[in-house]
């Protein structure tokens, strides 16, 4: 049953599993665990960027292409749902043809920047994503009329969303069951119902054939292949999955702006968190999720106290000063790249194999 | 086959040197001219063009000759410019003295200063870069990328760490201040020295490029390495000066820059990178010439716009590019790779 | 047969996945000229790639003049005294001809430090690099590109020269230029490792003959032998090098 859902492909490490496990669980009992707005924010957080960076590792990791467009797709989704419900109004229609407006444009700019460009060497689609992504950005904050520009939309969400809609009077175990503890948890369902549909495409044919062409180009091509056809295609999925990522996250933050879904910063975030996760994993994206936005929310807080106690030296100070935490990350991600390519999710797996094969019959 | 060999020995088949994308720059300027109606004002934007496409000329040539050279394309280029600009906060700043000074010669002395130690800085850090992030990535361009960009990211914040997340002031020395009159056309002074030091590298890269055995090396080894190699010369170690250099001219453009904006943040780099792309794609990856034009381009065509369209100003680089591609898909001087 | 200035032992090399030379045995004898004669895919390129360092060797050695290259960078390999001319020519088609020479003149930093009588000396045997000698190169023909890839090899005293497939696509009367020049190649006692598909032309100039099948040398020994004996000739070269002529 289990091994159906997760298409065959299971975490083959017993210390994944638990930490799986564990996010899981942190995740469906954060309300009740950790109490305040912003760990319930931090966990929602978590949840799409779980969408968002399995759809990137579907690019990256499976596919072997560089994209820096993908917050591209992601902002599409955002504004597809912040435009559709501001002038729509908060009804479950206006999500609706938001998500779905999102996703037309979506699979038509990504299918077109996939033909277009797919076909030359992987540096340039990095650059001329690079570039589309900006000019992209540069577009939303431009067009104020319809996307609110710098400042971006603030809208309204359907009824049963919002924090003023109410399940029943008296609290659950100290939790209020309103709207935004419904919509928590439909957040949670609709990322485990899209990670384990991206589990099902990278265990497909489809999948190996993905696969198999960022091992060996040429060799897939001489096996008959289309190569440009197989790349296109996964582009455009990957976008799909990160416009509706997208759209998760404007339901949860009920506004969307350029800085929260088209800009660079992200783009690097997802880098950093597809990376360190474990590329072309798909587990990487949730160990990588979870533990970058923690670590973006907490880490500072370490951080804090460490360079408190370094006042006095005035470089580590600095090093250690809270709002440095993306120079440590950036080195984890540095030493992923060269020391363990398929990141912590590989390392675990790596581990687990060779204590597999060190102890046969065990 | 061939032409019969009589012909095939005596004559050369007369192709003419390929001048086209040169012409664009008078074109463009041309086209420009009615369209902004006023010529002092038509000065006054061209030179502002020519200024800020000399800027990044310096600070794109290396990024494209390191690309052509062993196809390493460096997302971290930008941390250089960074370098370079703060560096000369960090020099000037000492110099106050000097810069606020109304003596010319003092006024320059400060600015070489401080281009120096910010060159000097960059190639020095470029060397290290290259060693660490670089070298062990040879060949694997998608580790390359994501290696290149890790660099770009720790490198800002390191500069955040040295001088602090906030922006600096970078200002004129007195003497560079002010506008001189050309006719009725008030050109910035700066804008001039930028042009002309613009030109100055131009000059001495090209000269390099052709008269030097170092510069034949680097325009063979663009085209092919291996036969550099197979004739008997290090192309590793003639990388590893172009990536120098190229880093140092990255430092020197970002303090050209930093005066040009008369302030620096820790995010200039990245936000130039989008911009060196689109100029080292238009020229053709690891064409000096094709970079040269294509940062001219860049820098006229967005002042020209901003004047007359302000919102299509904000495009037009990628317009740009996308009109390059369409006609040339391999950008403006197409280095021809084997 | 001298005493031998190259050789290769048990020579494997890898592509990638593929396993292209399984096993080379060659050895190319001092002051002569050798031909590597074999179908397309046989491995010459290959072999001559693996001799230059471009390609890594997997298994075996490469010894010239008595030590083991097999492990050297290109560089070293070509700063020892081997030029390599590659079958697409290796030319610098945005140099002139001038520079192009410049470049294979090792120590020579402009036109006039190379060797002014080497210099007419190779001017005699190609006379349209004197000619074109400050156009670029790119504007040659493809014939006058192979003989600039050859004077680029010999522009500067060499002790072996690899040389892939020189007459490959030139017309018949180019093709006889080339044989002149290499016959007074032959006379300053060059050793050369010549590959070839074109029989006739290698007939007429080659001491010794290797031909290789399936990354093998499956024959080596005079040309004169082969060129004598059309049965071997039948055996060894099959259709596939008639076609080529």
């Amino acid at each position: 049953m289990l091994n159906h859902l997760l298409s065959g492909d299971l975490p083959r490490s017993r210390v994944l599993a638990v930490v799986l496990v564990i996010i899981l669980a942190g995740l469906l009992l954060t309300p009740f665990i950790f109490p305040g707005a912003k760990a319930l924010n931090v966990a929602a957080k978590i949840c799409y960027f779980i969408v968002l960076v399995a759809s990137f590792d579907l690019l990256l990791g499976y596919t072997g292409i560089v994209s820096f467009a993908h917050t591209m797709f992601f902002g599409i989704g955002a504004y597809g749902i912040a435009i559709a419900l501001t002038h729509m109004g908060p009804t479950w229609t206006g999500v609706a043809v938001g998500v779905a407006g999102a996703l037309v444009i979506s699979l038509a700019l990504s299918l077109l920047i996939g033909l277009f460009s797919l076909r030359v060497k992987a540096m340039f689609y990095a650059m001329i994503t690079l570039a589309v992504a900006s000019a992209f950005m540069t577009m939303a904050s431009q067009f104020s009329d319809i996307t609110g520009g710098e400042d971006g939309l603030s809208f309204k969400v359907p009824e049963l969303l919002t924090p003023g809609f109410s399940l029943r009077e008296a609290p659950f175990l100290g939790v209020s069951l309103d709207g935004k503890l419904i919509t928590f948890y439909l957040l949670i369902a609709v990322t485990v119902v899209l990670f384990l549909l991206m589990l099902r495409i990278v265990n497909s044919p489809f999948g190996r054939v993905l696969q198999a062409i960022r091992e060996n180009e040429f060799r897939a091509e001489a096996l008959g292949y289309r190569t440009v056809s197989y790349r296109t295609s996964s582009n455009v999925l990957s976008a799909m999955f990160a416009t509706l990522a997208g759209a998760l996250m404007a339901l949860w933050m009920r506004y969307n702006g350029p800085d929260t879904s088209l800009s660079f910063e992200i783009m690097i975030d997802l880098l950093l968190m597809v990376v360190i996760g474990g590329m072309g994993t798909l587990y990487g994206a949730v160990v990588g999720a979870a533990i970058f936005i923690v670590a973006q929310n907490y880490l500072q807080e370490l951080m804090k106290v460490a360079s408190g106690a370094a006042t006095n030296v005035p470089l580590l100070r600095d090093l250690v000063h809270p709002d440095r935490w993306l120079l440590w990350l950036g080195l984890l991600f540095i030493l992923s790249v060269y020391k363990f390519p398929a990141g912590i999710v590989g390392k675990l797996r790596l581990g687990a194999w060779r204590k597999r094969t060190a102890q046969p019959g065990a | 086959m061939n032409a019969p060999a009589t012909t095939a020995v005596e004559a050369l088949p007369t192709v003419k040197p390929d001048r086209l994308p040169l012409m664009l720059l008078p074109v463009l300027a041309l086209v420009a001219l009615p369209l902004i109606g006023s010529a002092s004002t038509w000065v006054t934007l061209t030179f502002a063009g020519l200024a800020m496409g000399m800027i990044i000329f310096i600070i794109a040539s290396g990024l494209t000759l390191v690309f052509g050279l062993m196809d390493v394309l460096n997302f971290g280029h930008g941390v250089f410019i960074t370098l370079g600009a703060f560096m000369a906060t960090s020099v000037l700043g000492l110099m106050t003295g000097w810069t606020t000074s109304t003596s010319l010669l003092l006024n320059l002395v400060a600015v070489l200063a401080a281009m120096l130690v910010a060159m000097s800085v960059a190639g020095g850090v470029g060397a290290v870069f290259e060693r660490v992030i670089i070298r062990p990535v040879y060949g694997q361009p998608l580790k390359q990328i994501l290696i290149t960009m890790g660099g770009m990211i720790v490198g800002e914040e390191l500069i955040k760490v040295v001088w602090g997340p906030q922006a600096r002031p970078l200002l004129l020395p007195t003497a560079f201040q002010g506008s001189i009159l050309l006719g009725d056309a008030a050109v910035e002074k700066y804008r001039l020295i930028s042009v002309v030091l613009g030109l100055i590298v131009f000059a001495i890269m090209t000269w390099v490029l052709t008269h030097t055995k170092v510069g034949l090396l680097i325009r063979a080894g663009v085209h092919d390495r291996e036969m550099v190699e197979s004739l008997g010369y290090r192309i590793r170690r003639l990388f590893i000066g172009v990536f120098v250099v190229g880093s140092a001219l990255a430092g020197l453009g970002g303090v050209m820059w930093g005066l040009y904006q008369q302030s620096v943040i820790p995010q200039l780099g990245s936000q130039v990178n989008v911009l060196l792309f689109i100029v080292i794609i238009i020229g053709g990856m690891g064409s000096v010439t094709g970079c040269f034009i294509g940062a001219m381009l860049v820098g006229l065509l967005a002042n020209y716009t901003g004047f007359l369209v302000p919102k299509v100003a904000l495009f037009s680089n990628i317009l740009l590019m996308v009109i390059v591609l369409l006609w040339r898909p391999e950008g403006l001087y197409p280095v021809g790779k084997k | 047969m001298s005493e031998p200035l190259l050789q290769l032992q048990g020579v494997h090399t890898h592509i990638g996945a593929y396993h292209i030379l399984q096993g080379v045995d060659l050895t190319v004898p001092k002051g002569e000229l050798t031909v590597l004669l074999g179908r397309n895919g046989a491995g010459k390129t290959t072999t001559l790639r693996t001799i230059m360092g471009l390609w890594q060797v997997s298994a075996g050695s490469v010894t010239f003049e008595g030590d083991n290259i097999g492990l050297m960078g290109t560089p070293d390999i070509a700063q020892r005294g081997i030029a390599y001319v590659p079958e697409n020519m290796g030319i610098f088609s945005d140099l002139t001809v001038a520079e192009n020479m410049i470049l294979a003149a090792r120590n020579a930093k402009r036109a006039e430090d190379m060797d002014a009588k080497r210099l007419e000396w190779v001017f005699g045997l190609f006379p349209a690099m004197k000619r074109f000698w400050q156009h670029p190169a790119g504007l040659l023909s493809g014939g006058q590109k192979q003989m600039l890839a050859v004077a680029r090899a010999i522009v500067e005293p060499r002790k072996l020269l690899l040389i892939d497939e020189p007459s490959k696509g030139l017309a018949p009367a180019i093709i006889q230029n080339m044989i002149t020049a290499f016959q007074e190649l032959k006379r300053t006692d060059t050793t050369i490792l010549l590959v070839e598909q074109n029989f006739n032309f290698a007939r007429q100039l080659g001491d010794q003959v290797a031909v290789m099948d399936g990354g093998q040398i499956v024959h080596s020994g005079a040309m004169a032998d082969l060129a004598g004996d059309e049965g071997l000739q039948q055996r060894l070269l099959g259709l596939s090098l008639a076609s080529h002529q």
